[in-house]
């Protein structure tokens, strides 16, 4: 769920600084280190836009803190939604899966924002297309609320309560010019 | 997103670039899995209505509508209602009727998939209309181009043959010149038609002049019965004139690349020999084939409700 | 009910006067007139009296066709369109080539009542081009044919159009050419140019119809005979034209009212409502005819009318059958492309859409400005009012109109055949 800052109208309030950002980080990679007890069978797959850079990070951290190389790719998972007819058609994201594939890997689907829960369902269902993996897990930046499917986030690096009518959006520098998350419209 | 693909003129140079980049996407969204299906259009119809034998595209098409997870139901002129003189008005209302998302209509009279644009709800999609346009051919030949070539703004191309009577040639006309590559045509003067000097395409009848500075020499079919008609007066003379020979390919840059939309006269338009060195770029071109059709196909039928 | 007074007409566009009609005759025309005896009296105020309109180039389409047109609906559509007369072509099923179906078509016009319909006959058996049908008998029948064409066919073969041109002279017939090199169409679908080369329709080029003309206009002053070119529409063919009338050679030409207002661009939506033979050209034609219709090089205007079924138009562009409607628009185009931009006034309308046409036919009672003694054949023009093509509301049989939802200036409000109203206040009276 990606919305840009810079095309959404009304007030808006920045809830994660550019080092906020970064600290956050360093903790989901410290979590996984720990929850996967070393992350020697780790896969990270970015889904896009915001994904992609952050599971890119999330790999660096774990080579800074541990000389670990965890591979990492990116899955788009637009082929897989359930809205296409209502929204439309998309341009695709990027697929790449790390040599090897994911068959017996412990895969960590990364995306910004966990909301209804649908992207990480669309997300499933690609994932079983390409492979088997042993286990799935997902990380997200910031948990918003609102799931409309029982899926929860193994590693949440912010959970902001949201109303539906507020949008909350991820920059990062790899996308736009900065890091920060920011909520949107509302009563603020 | 553009409701049907009858031409390649239908496409602007975001929607052609668009359209490229989603084949580029699919495939690698399909490269070394188990399952070779997504199941975006499941749930969808899409009609094959093939008035011509063309297996290729045919198949090609039918390949691309399975791997969205659409349901496909192939019309074939043969051994169906529209061999007993249905028109294809009436045609297409049983297709309404059915309920298809989509139909890829190839049929010998031009401007086929036009009429039957104006009587169904769903996509048309032209897969060969007479000697009009086949755009699905023109994407995955500048498919091709661009990922073999890597670029296709100032790609230098040119097309060999028999313009008059060639949809393909007319579909990559205009849709090379909107992604930026200079066309030029090389032909005896029968084969261009009359009013060939209004396309975006430069003429020429000097192919020996013209290779030095091609990157791309797309090699049309040239059907013999042509030489009856009196396009030309021998198979010998046209192949000495402007066939692809080793002499000939001798004088293409290196790195240049050779095309044929196929299905191959060996020897009249083209020598074996280029045909079998070119030949790593034609069978390439028919896994494009799958995933230029894959993206039309997901562009123009994911965007029905949500899109103008 | 033949007679008439109609008060306040202008009278083919000149001063404003009341014509009198008394058992289809005109018997005067002056201001301040009394009623005849019996007649109904018609305000014609702000309306143009004209000669009744004559087609020399009608498809009637029956027999053989009925479903698509019949002598009776399109003579209604002629009515409705101001014409008194129309020329009823030969491309019937069977083919108007004997003295039996020309009188037939004859009989059936005058059944109807609404037009006089001249049958055009044959100039080949079956429109072969292999052997001259029965020109003479076809002279000397009921029909009293004059015009012969093989339209629909070009009469391709040089020595039969020379024998016949020849053979015509004999009852001061014409021969009606549709101008067509066959060898130069095979297959030919629309004006060969830019739009056929993007289009991938096989084109029909200009010049396979200025050859045949050209040599029809020698043939025709080499044997001093009279010929009639059906349909013109390329400007090579006005230059050709141009040329052979001053040589003094007895050359007539028509042109129809959509090679004077639509190019071939119409063909881009592929709807086969577009397609004609010869085929719509380009906007340098266009000016040419109009120009050539001016100057006179083109004598009249002639609505190639041509009905078609929906099954031989809702189709692909290939496979449909070339023609358009045309009676009951070609007044209207004629305003629109001549009167409007200043080319003809109401006077050369009447020329070129009565008087001319009449005598090229040999239609005596036809084509006269009313004056006493004179048959009252007449329309009455409102060149104030204008009005919307409905196909639904034409009265062909077909639809195959080009000018769908097409606004037009001039409306045809009466048409009186030898002074029975056939249209009344632009309702046709049966
Ligand atoms: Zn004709």
């Amino acid at each position: 769920m990606v919305e840009r800052a810079h095309n959404t109208p009304g007030p808006s309030r920045e809830l994660l600084s550019d080092a906020d950002i970064g600290r956050v980080v360093d903790r989901i990679a410290h979590q996984i280190l720990e929850k996967t007890r070393g992350a020697r069978d780790v896969t990270l797959l970015g889904i896009p836009t915001r994904g992609v850079p952050l599971a890119v990070r999330l790999a660096e951290r774990i080579r800074s803190f541990e000389g670990v190389e965890v591979p990492h790719g990116a899955l788009d998972v637009t082929l897989y939604r359930d809205d296409l007819r209502l929204r439309g058609a998309r341009p695709l994201g990027p697929t790449s899966v790390p040599a090897g594939g994911i068959d017996g890997r412990r895969v960590i689907l990364v995306d910004d924002v966990l909301y209804s829960g649908r992207t990480v369902r669309a997300a499933l269902n690609a994932l079983y297309d390409i492979g088997r993996p042993l286990q799935v897990q997902l990380a997200v930046l910031v948990d918003r609320g609102h799931r409309e499917l029982p899926i929860r986030a193994d590693y949440v690096g912010k959970n902001i309560p949201t109303a539906h009518s507020e949008k909350v959006s991820v920059l990062l520098r790899e996308t736009d010019e900065r890091d920060a998350v920011v909520l949107h419209g509302g009563d603020l | 997103m553009i409701r049907h693909l009858l031409s390649a003129a239908d496409l602007d140079r975001d929607t052609a670039t668009l359209l490229l980049d989603t084949a580029r996407q699919l495939g690698q969204a399909l490269t070394g899995r188990e399952v070779k299906k997504l199941p975006t259009l499941r749930g969808r119809t899409v009609v094959n209505l093939f008035y011509e034998d063309s297996t290729r595209t045919r198949v090609s098409f039918e390949t691309a509508a399975k791997r969205l997870s659409a349901d496909v139901v192939n019309f074939s002129a043969k051994g169906s209602s529209v061999s007993k003189g249905e028109s294809l008005k009436d045609t297409a209302w049983t297709l309404q009727a059915m309920g298809a998302d989509a139909v890829v209509i190839r049929h010998p009279a031009s401007g086929a998939s036009h009429r039957l644009a104006g009587w169904v709800d769903g996509s048309v999609l032209n897969a060969g209309d007479g000697t009009h346009e086949h755009p699905t051919q023109a994407l995955l030949d500048a498919y091709t181009m661009r990922e073999r070539m890597g670029r296709l703004d100032g790609l230098r191309v040119t097309i060999v043959g028999d313009v008059l009577h060639s949809r393909v040639a007319r579909s990559n006309v205009l849709l090379l010149r909107t992604l930026g590559a200079d066309v030029t045509l090389v032909a005896p003067p029968t084969l261009l038609p009359v009013g060939v000097e209004t396309w975006p395409a430069r003429i020429s009848y000097d192919f020996d002049a013209i290779l030095p500075k091609t990157d791309v020499v797309m090699m049309l079919r040239v059907q013999r019965e042509r030489m009856t008609d009196s396009f030309f007066p021998s198979v010998r003379e046209y192949s000495r004139r402007y066939g692809l020979d080793l002499r000939r390919a001798a004088l293409l840059p290196d790195d240049a690349l050779v095309m044929h939309p196929g299905p191959m006269v060996r020897g009249m338009e083209i020598a074996p020999e280029v045909a079998d060195s070119a030949r790593s770029a034609i069978v390439e071109q028919v896994a494009n084939g799958v995933l230029v059709r894959m993206a039309a196909l997901y562009l123009l039928l994911s965007g029905e409700k949500g899109a103008e | 009910m033949n007679s008439w007074l109609i008060q306040n007409a202008s009278i083919v566009g000149r001063e404003t006067a009341d014509i009198a009609i008394e058992n289809g005759v005109v018997t005067e025309v002056g201001t301040g007139l009394t009623a005849p005896e019996g007649a109904r009296v018609l305000d014609a105020t702000g309306l143009i009296a004209l000669p009744g309109l004559v087609d020399l180039h009608t498809h009637l389409r029956e027999p053989g066709r009925e479903d698509a047109e019949t002598v009776e609906s399109g003579s209604r559509a002629a009515a409705l369109g101001g014409y008194t007369a129309v020329c009823a072509m030969a491309n019937t099923s069977p083919v108007a080539d004997t003295a039996g179906v020309v009188e037939q078509v004859w009989r059936l016009g005058r059944d109807a009542g609404l037009v006089d319909v001249q049958p055009i006959g044959a100039v080949t058996v079956g429109l072969k081009g292999e052997h001259m049908a029965e020109l003479g008998a076809m002279a000397d029948s009921a029909a009293n044919v004059r015009i012969f064409s093989d339209d629909g066919f070009c009469v391709a073969d040089p020595k039969m159009m020379r024998r016949a041109l020849e053979y015509v002279k004999a009852f001061d017939g014409v021969i009606a050419q549709h101008a067509e090199e066959p060898a130069l169409t095979a297959g030919a679908q629309m004006h060969e140019g830019e739009f056929s080369s993007q289009l991938g329709l096989a084109g029909w080029p200009a010049v396979a119809e200025e050859a045949i003309i050209a040599r029809d206009c020698l043939l025709t002053g080499h044997v001093g005979s009279r010929l009639h070119v059906c349909h013109v529409s390329t400007a090579g063919s006005v230059e050709i034209l141009r040329w052979a009338k001053s040589k003094g050679w007895r050359v007539t030409a028509e042109v129809c009212p959509h090679h004077l207002l639509l190019t071939d661009e119409r063909a881009t939506t592929y709807d086969p409502v577009n397609k004609v033979n010869p085929p719509l050209r380009t906007d340098t034609d266009i000016e040419a005819l109009r120009a050539g219709l001016a100057e006179g090089v083109i004598d009249v205007v002639a609505t190639d009318h041509a009905p078609h079924s929906s099954e031989d138009k809702d189709c692909e562009w290939a496979a449909a059958r070339p023609g358009m409607l045309g009676l009951q628009t070609a007044l209207s185009i004629v305003v629109k492309t001549m009167v409007e931009p200043g080319l003809l006034d109401w006077d050369g309308v009447a020329e070129r859409m009565s008087r001319r046409p009449a005598r090229i036919a040999g239609l005596d009672g036809h084509g006269l400005d009313p004056a006493p003694g004179v048959p009252a054949n007449l329309t009455l023009i409102d060149p104030a009012a204008s009005w919307t093509v409905v196909p639904n509301e034409l009265a062909s049989l077909s639809r195959n109109t080009p000018y769908a939802q097409m606004t037009f200036p001039a409306t045809v409000r009466a048409t009186f055949l030898r002074g029975e109203a056939t249209v009344l206040e632009g309702k046709a009276q049966k």
